[in-house]
Order: structure tokens, then sequence, then C-alpha cells
């Protein structure tokens, strides 16, 4: 299984500037922003890969790391039964040229990535939101957005209609920390403060 | 334009002069959120010529809970019962994924008996799907009585649910490791014999919908898609094999222990609604002949039913009798267990087509990003490519076959 996929992982690298590694059984490559589409083309055709389906897009949100966002692409050949997947590292400021030339299917992929993470991609026809509400502000996933949100609905009964209002908790979420002194953690305990 | 279609005359005998997009107009409707026939809440924005489809907008997220982003901020056991609220149609099949995930990056191998348990209800699973999807297609085409009598066997199935986890649909029994408790010897017995019984209730449905002159004229070549169109719109499962390609990852990359058992793989000619039904009542059979084999193997293969470790808790006697025990089953519940630096993705054949998880974990007791892969969510996608030129009527045929549910679309 290993072999093939090393196999398959050095052709790859052979054609296109493109970093194979395996993990757990799976073959990522490494893949720089302006190659996607070449090297997504390329998957597409080449004989040995056919990787003809697109399963999933979807990002990660790394803010200290020293490009933001990774886009990963996995991809499946259903005819030569493998799959492989395609890592992208963005800035905040980059656009990510779309795929929708090569597969159709990465519209609304696209799409959620965008609204999830604010990832813009050039050449995608209908960059809308799909999964948030009709004038929603804000980019849910990125690790800087409260998981509360900003912004809670209820119905008016005097205004007869669904009001939108800024959050407000009775009780502080609680984001519980299970980190223990003994694995390095950075904040002191109340009453540890003579201590440190 | 404000809809007048008056064409007025003068005194002096001239009429409005029309310009060609004047004369023809295309009509907008906005079809559901709240639609029977929109297996939920789906908005379609229709643009109608007479009556037949031009373009067709879906709306999703009305259902969005933001399960991705609250998983971030929970353990990896808190985390599973998320999945049953994605399709809570066939709940079981997705813990499963999630599962298969944790069970990759922590390198635990699953118990046999666990493993056997798991497949028994991973097609208990695929028959509960099936039956609702069948039969409420037969509603959105007309019929009432095929979902009356799918129902009550579905009922007889979330029993065996209930029994097995104690919830009839947010059973959460699948863990990391295995599952959660042991199956009864009476509840094996009485799934073998509810097997032997569900080729009558097969039957039944054959007879009122296979040959069904209004059924067949409502499914028999409409939404027709060909191999190629599976390849560009990413379909898998059904819809997938309705159009002759034999791919079901229960066979070409086999997960737990499904190279072992005897099933085939159906599929389907034409590619339409049609051949998607016979597909999925052709599965349903399949499924019974796993479930019959899954029990007679369970009846001789006794043991524990979790890989007993780091990421599961103790067995109740052991924690009766040993403090570490104790003390391993109290930070299990509270801390969590820790997964190993890694990313993977892991993907089993759920009912509706390819349901994966990717899972980036951080080596701390929380998923860094967890991303869910929804097969309905690229099947939705195609309905704009495959209402095009079909009548509206047929637009609820084809959201019907495609066996779209919300709760994992929007998640």
């Amino acid at each position: 299984m290993s072999d093939a996929l090393n196999a398959l992982g050095a052709a790859i690298a052979a054609k296109h500037a493109v970093t194979p590694s395996i993990a757990f059984g799976e073959l990522s490559l490494k893949v720089a922003l302006a190659d996607i589409v070449a090297v997504m083309a390329h998957l597409k055709e080449d004989a040995a890969c056919r990787f003809t389906s697109l399963v999933d897009i979807t990002a990660v949100d790394h803010p200290e790391g020293e490009t933001r966002f990774t886009v990963v692409y996995h991809l499946l050949s259903m005819y030569q039964n493998h799959r492989v997947r395609l890592k992208v590292a963005v800035g905040e400021a980059d656009m990510v040229p779309s795929i929708i030339s090569v597969h159709p299917s990465a519209n609304w992929f696209e799409r959620e990535v965008f609204d999830m993470f604010g990832i813009l991609f050039s050449g995608h026809p209908d960059l809308r939101r799909i999964l948030t509400d009709y004038g929603f502000r804000g980019h849910p996933l990125r690790k800087d957005f409260p998981t509360t949100g900003y912004t809670e609905v209820r119905y008016d009964e005097v205004q007869k209609r669904v009001v939108y209002e800024p959050v407000k908790l009775v009780q502080e979420y609680r984001q519980f920390d299970f980190m223990s002194p003994w694995e390095g953690a950075q904040y002191i305990l109340p009453g540890d403060e003579k201590k440190a | 334009m404000d809809g007048d279609i008056r064409n007025n005359s003068y005194d002096d005998g001239t009429q409005d002069k029309l310009t060609g997009e004047q004369r023809i107009r295309n009509f907008n409707i906005n079809f559901g959120p709240q639609h029977p026939a929109a297996h939920g809440v789906l908005r379609l924005v229709l643009e109608l010529d007479g009556e037949i489809v031009e373009r067709c907008d879906p709306h999703i997220g009305l259902l969005h809970r933001g399960t991705e982003k609250l998983m971030e901020s929970r353990t990896y056991l808190q985390n599973l019962p998320y999945f049953d609220r994605l399709d809570y149609v066939a709940p079981m099949n997705q813990e499963h994924a999630w599962c298969l995930a944790i069970e990759r990056l922590t390198g635990t191998v699953i118990p046999r008996r666990a493993s056997l348990i798991r497949v028994l209800f991973c097609e208990i699973g695929r028959v509960l799907n099936h039956i609702l999807n069948t039969t409420t297609q037969a509603m959105d085409v007309g019929a009432l009585t095929p979902p009356l009598w799918g129902f009550e066997e579905r009922e007889k199935l979330m029993v065996f649910y209930e029994r097995a986890s104690g919830a009839r649909l947010h059973a959460a029994y699948f863990r990391p490791g295995g599952v959660h408790q042991d199956l009864t010897p009476q509840l094996i017995e009485d799934i073998d014999r509810w097997a032997d019984e569900f080729q009558r209730v097969l039957d039944d449905l054959h007879g009122l919908l296979t040959e069904n002159r209004i059924f067949k004229q409502r499914n028999v070549n409409i939404g027709i898609i060909n191999e190629q169109d599976v390849q560009d719109w990413g379909f898998s499962g059904v819809m997938a094999r309705g159009s002759g390609l034999a791919w079901d990852l229960r066979r070409s990359q086999p997960y737990e222990c499904y190279d072992e058992f005897d099933f085939k793989i159906p599929v389907g000619k034409n590619g339409d609604c049609y051949d998607r039904y016979l597909c999925r009542m052709a599965e349903m059979e399949e499924s019974t002949k796993i479930i019959k084999q899954c029990v007679a193997k369970l009846r001789v293969e006794k043991g524990d039913i979790l890989a007993r470790g780091k990421i599961t808790p103790p067995s109740r006697g052991d924690m009766k009798t040993s403090m570490e025990a104790l003390i391993h089953h109290f930070k299990l519940y509270t801390e969590g267990f820790h997964v190993p630096d890694g990313e993977v993705y892991a993907s089993v054949e759920a009912p509706k087509g390819e349901f994966g998880v990717y899972l980036v974990a951080d080596g701390s007791n929380k998923p860094y990003r967890a991303k869910i892969r929804a097969p309905g969510f690229l099947h939705l996608q195609a309905l704009d490519y495959m209402c095009r030129g079909h009548q509206l009527a047929d637009v609820s045929a084809i959201i019907g076959t495609m066996d779209i549910v919300f709760g994992e679309v929007d998640r």
C-alpha cells in the first residue's frame, strides 16, 4: 500500500513542484499556491492518477503560523482506487485560483471556505456566502471568531418581526482549560502569585 | 417589468410596442423553505419558463448549527453525539467515521466483537435510511401508503437502537475503541428474527411501487446522470451506483471487517430516479444478508467490546476494585483523552454516499479542526444541473432521489 503511494507521490513530484509525504497510510502533497490549478488538472488527466472525483475542499486556520491558512483538497480516483490530499499555504491577503474549470463540484466547497474563513477564490463565478445567514458578518471558523458569535435573533412581539441584537449571555461561555501545571500551563492560578 | 401583460391599443390605432424580452417573461418562484417535498429546510429559487425549470438556485444553511466550530471547543468524546445529529436518519453510520478517524490517529485496534456489532448497526442504519428514502420518494410523487408501511419497520429498527444504546435516534453508541455496551443475546436473536421477516415487507413495498404505473411515470427517465456527471459533481453512494458505477467503499476500500462478508453491490443501468430506487431496494436486501451473517458470527464471537486502554473507560468491575482504574475513569470523562499530532481523512460508505471526516489533531484533548464531508452537500449542489429542462413537478422527484437530509448538508 505504502509502496504504491510512494511511487505515486514520486511520479507526481517528477512533473510538478510538489512535496509528497505519507502519514497514516495517506498521501499528501504540498503544492504552491500558483500551481494548484495545473496540478489539479494533471492529477485528473494523468492515466496513472485519474483523480477525477473531488471529495472535499476545506481550510485550516493557523493564526500564529507563517501563512495563516492552509487550504486542503481531497481527491479520489474511482478508477485507480486511491486518494490524495493537496495542501496549499494561503496568506491572509492571498487569492486562491478557483478550480471550477477542472472540477465543477468545487463550486459550493469554495463558497463554503469563503464563507467560513474569508479566503477569496479568483475566477469563481458566484462567490456568495452559503451556510451562514443572509447578511451575516465575519467568518465563523477563523480561530479569532468567538463560538457564541456577535449577534442573536429573537421574535419581537412589538415590531412583529425577528430582530437581531448583540449577544447577551447570562453566564460567560465556558472554555475549559485542561492543561495541567505539569504540562507547562502558562497561567498562574489565584493564590500561586507568590511562588511565581 | 411589473408583470403587466396587457397590450394597450390607442385612439389612433397604434399599439404598445413590446420587445421580445417583454413578450416572453420567465417566472421566478420560491420553493420552500417550508415545503413538504423539500425534505427539510431547503429554499430553492426557481426560474421557470412555463412549467420548465430554467435555473435553480438552492439556498442552504437554514439548519446550520456550526457543528464544526462547536467541535473545536469540546473533547473528542463530547463531539461524538454531534454526529448523530448530522444525518439523523441513520445516526450510527456518522459516528462510525468519527471513531475511525480517532482510531487511526491513536493506532487503536478494536476487538472483533465490537467490529461485528458496528457492522451490524451500520447495516441497520442503511436499512433505516433506505426505507425512509424509498417510501418518502413515493410520497413526493403522490403515494401515501408506502411511508405508512415503511415507517412501521423503521420503528422496529429504532427499538433495536434503543435496546442497544438506550436512545431511539441519537444513540452515541459507537465509541472510539469499540462500542459503548455489549448486546444481549436476546437482542441478537430478535434482530435475526426481524431479518427473516423483513423480506416480506420488502416484497410488499415492491408490490406497491415497483410496477406502479404512476410511480414509474414520475421516475423513469427523470434526472438521468451518466458516469461523467458522477465524476464531475463528485457523486457517491447510490447516486453513483445508479449510473452503473460499481463503487462502494465497503468493497473497494474495506474498513472494519466488511471484507469478510458476502454481499453484492447493486448497480443501475440508466442512471434515472427509478434505477436509483431499485438500487436502494436491492441494497436493503443485501444489508439484510449482512445482518444475518453478522448475527451468526456474533453468536460465536464472545469477548470484550472495547479496546481497553487510554481512550476507553475501564470495565465497571475494575473501576470498583482498582484505584488506577477509577482515576482513569474520572480523567477520561472530565479531561478526555489526548490524540497525537496528525491529520487523517476517514470515510465510510454511509447510506447516502461517502461520509468523511477530516480531522486535524494537535496533541490536545480537543480537535484542532474537524471537517465533515457530507455526501448530500455535493448531491444538492448538482440540483441545478439535474433540474434544468425538467418540469417543475420533477424537482421534488429529483430532490427525493438525491436523498437529502439537511442535518448533514447544513451541519
